[in-house]
């Protein structure tokens, strides 16, 4: 009778054990990939969700207006995707950087179209200046938006979501102002008149320039990640083991046979049209990039540091007014890539923008993708990820020739569901 | 009994008794370098507005010793420990440095001497792990980019020191570990960060029997570093069972200064809450004059608040009238 008594005791440090399992990342503490399988699954379950959770949504719809209509996967319509999605997942990386922050910036759904207009407009003068003088003008405006804005919140101490607020309102103005004085007499719309911008959106590489590009990024990745894993496991480092390592260099091969089969379909009706669409590369990079600058450097340390604590950060001898005033440049500097993006996909910017919508899309891909909106948490693949399922909601619900209201309140509740398990998970956690 | 800057007062004022030197005046200059605590506070003062928090505080903090400061809320605690941190600079009085003046305008300059303070709650990052915590504001670079490994395998080598820490991933977020953990974590980051001396505000007062106990193993690892370690507590036991030297504060001054062998938990009480004990262990018997040599001691006055009777050995109280 007593020993049964006793039985649960030898339990209980197995318990702790997966206790905390719960919390730490699988690759850290497992050491094979059924170990970081359950390790995995257990924290899905406990609220503290990577990347798959995501991705397992995005297939999910995506399933689903499969079944609705069969248009749906088709190459032209995935390609159309693409291109759609292009500008709401550059917005939604721009936003990134202050939501890690604890911050938001509204300002950028028209700080990066003025941004544009500047570059439309250097590009029609009588003698136009080279495309790339123009975009690094364009590129400009926005940056220095941000950074405006970033010194008023951090020198005055104002909440962003008031400051950016007003970004937006002035930037309303500021956008009517100035395609009236760059177009003038245009019906308040400036056009494009660059080929090579042009290309961003509406080019594509050719098919053997996909496959070489392609095989190119995913050897550099892969050689990366595994040398990478691999010195750590060397030196006896927290490392995932070797079979998650070669798995992430598998899924990232497949992502990329995936996509240049999809851009290289002939999706053409009368003449043959195919290619990966140059702004597929053009959001790779800019992603590649700011996800080394938020991993790997100084600046995005402190970032996720002032989020989570800026008092911790501040003791620990961090300037957080530069690196706040630095985020909120980097937002302006992405929201002016997304601008070009824009401008080059509808052929254009015209001062009807409705830029106050597109920054809530924006801060809804990156929150439905996994970033906090309390700052701290998340990366840039969220908002590629989250990005592509606002993109997807809206390409499905026209194929299924839904209005506006249908996809509005679509995206709502996707945005609803998502703060609502990022609420969730954070409040099991502190607990 | 007078102050007596001794020739074999070393980093290290030891508690022994030590032959009276009748000459030496009252506020004695600072011993040469070599011989002087690593810090050590004179006539310390500081006002808020009409408050006085601190007044004419004498304190010397010696390396590789646990110096606990009590004293009942108000007394003056934080105040002493914001102004050795660099956080509130003191009207008057100096602070000595090994020896040497030094002015603390600000933290950082606390922390390029090497002056650390571990706080409870607020020093952490939740959602960085163990290895970005210990780190954070000197990361080592390499081609431009965090040194990952390199912070890492010291970070390891550190926690492995302090030998305290029982986490399954010095990779696993702050926020997933316990408050002991946590604090340990404070700690080992105030080592790796050379810290010479560590301050520690109430380091225990929101940690279960066991946690305690994992804290209290890391400060007794600190001074025996040699590290000067500084802790509040309110916990007298604690006190008792960690600190080397104890500093009673009470209503802004300093009621006493000594070895923790000389008071017991009820001396401690009654320092705190009047200023002055009776109880205070006059052993070994010696003589009426011998004071700490490290320390300021000053004639203790009947006439004084409460008056002050019977101090001796090697505790000095500085008794309130004094002025």
């Amino acid at each position: 009778m007593s020993t049964e008594l006793h039985e649960p005791q030898p339990e209980a440090p197995e318990g702790s054990a997966e206790a905390a399992a719960l919390v730490a990342a699988p690759e850290i503490i497992a050491g094979s990939l059924g170990e970081y399988a359950r390790i995995w699954w257990r924290r899905v379950r406990s609220g503290e969700s990577g990347a798959l959770p995501v991705i397992i949504g995005l297939i999910a719809i995506v399933v689903y207006f499969q079944v609705r209509s069969s248009l749906f996967l088709s190459a032209g319509n995935l390609v159309n995707l693409m291109t759609q999605a292009a500008w709401i997942i550059m917005l939604g990386m721009a936003e990134v950087f202050v939501l890690l922050l604890g911050e938001i910036d509204l300002s950028i759904g028209y700080s990066s179209v003025i941004g544009a207009v500047i570059t439309l407009w250097l590009l029609s003068l009588s003698h136009p200046v080279p495309w790339w003088l123009a975009v690094l003008a364009g590129l400009a405006f926005p940056t220095a938006y941000g950074a405006l804005q970033g010194v008023i919140i951090t020198r005055l101490r104002l909440p962003s979501f008031v400051v950016t607020l007003a970004g937006l309102l002035a930037g309303q103005g500021l956008l009517l102002y100035a395609v009236n004085k760059a177009a003038p007499g245009s019906g308040g719309t400036i056009r494009l008149n660059s080929t090579v911008l042009n290309g961003i959106e509406n080019g594509s590489m050719s098919p053997a320039a996909g496959w070489i590009v392609m095989a190119a990024v995913v050897v550099l990745a892969g050689v990366y990640i595994v040398m990478r894993d691999g010195r750590r496991r060397a030196s006896n480092l927290a490392a995932p083991p070797a079979s998650v390592t070669w798995l992430k260099v598998v899924v990232i091969a497949i992502a990329g046979v995936v996509v240049v089969l999809i851009g290289n379909t002939n999706r053409g009706f009368a003449v043959a049209l195919s290619g990966v669409p140059w702004v597929v590369l053009l959001v790779l990079v800019v992603l590649v990039a700011w996800s080394m600058l938020l991993g790997r450097t100084r600046f995005g340390r402190y970032v996720y540091a002032i989020g989570g604590n800026a008092e911790a950060a501040r003791r620990a001898g961090i300037n957080l007014s530069r690196i706040r005033v630095l985020a909120f440049a980097l937002t302006g500097l992405t929201a002016g890539i997304m601008g070009i993006i824009y401008a080059s996909l509808l052929d254009g910017v015209s001062s009807n923008v409705n830029g106050g919508q597109n920054v809530l899309y924006a801060v809804a891909a990156a929150v439905i993708g996994g970033v906090s909106l309390f700052g701290g948490r998340g990366r840039m693949l969220g908002a590629v990820l989250g990005g592509l399922i606002v993109a997807v909601i809206y390409n499905g619900l026209s194929l299924l020739s839904l209005g506006a209201a249908a996809q509005d309140i679509w995206t709502a509740l996707v945005l609803l569901a998502a703060v609502t398990v990022d609420t969730l998970a954070r409040r099991g956690r502190t607990v | 009994m007078v102050t007596t800057p001794s020739a074999d007062d070393g980093a290290r004022p030891a508690p022994a008794v030590r032959a009276p030197s009748p000459a030496a005046p009252a506020h004695a200059p600072a011993a040469p370098a070599g011989e002087d605590p690593l810090l050590r506070l004179r006539g310390i003062g500081k006002n808020f507005g009409p408050v006085q928090a601190l007044i004419d505080i004498d304190l010397d903090i010696p390396a590789g010793k646990v110096t606990a400061i009590v004293g009942d809320n108000g007394a003056g605690k934080s105040t002493l420990i914001k102004t050795i941190s660099g956080i509130w600079q003191p009207d008057h009085g100096q602070i000595f440095w090994l020896g040497k003046t030094v002015h603390l305008h600000s933290p950082r300059d606390a922390a390029s001497l090497g002056i650390a303070t571990v706080y409870q709650d607020l020093a952490l990052c939740d959602n960085l792990d163990i290895v970005q915590n210990m780190y954070l504001g000197r990361e080592p670079l390499r081609h431009w980019q965090l040194d990952e490994n390199t912070m890492e395998t010291t970070a390891k080598r550190t926690l492995a020191d302090l030998s305290v820490m029982t986490v399954r991933s010095i990779r696993q977020p702050v926020g997933s570990l316990s408050g002991g953990q946590r604090q340990a974590v404070a700690v080992a980051r105030a080592v790796m960060q050379e810290a010479r001396l560590v301050i520690m505000d109430e380091p225990t007062a929101a940690l279960g029997v066991t946690q305690t106990r994992v804290v209290l193993d890391v400060i007794g690892r600190l001074a025996s570093r040699n590290i000067a370690v500084v802790v509040i507590s309110h916990n007298l036991n604690e006190v008792m069972s960690v600190a080397d030297r104890v500093a009673v504060l009470h209503l802004g001054r300093l009621a006493a200064v000594g070895p923790t062998a000389r008071f017991d938990t009820q001396a401690i009480v009654e320092l705190m809450t009047t200023g002055t004990s009776a109880r205070l262990a006059a052993e070994p018997a010696a003589p009426a004059e011998t004071a700490a040599p490290a320390e300021q001691a000053q004639p203790s006055q009947p006439g004084g608040q409460g008056g002050g009777p019977a101090v001796a050995g090697d505790v000095s109280t500085g008794s309130p009238s004094e002025h």
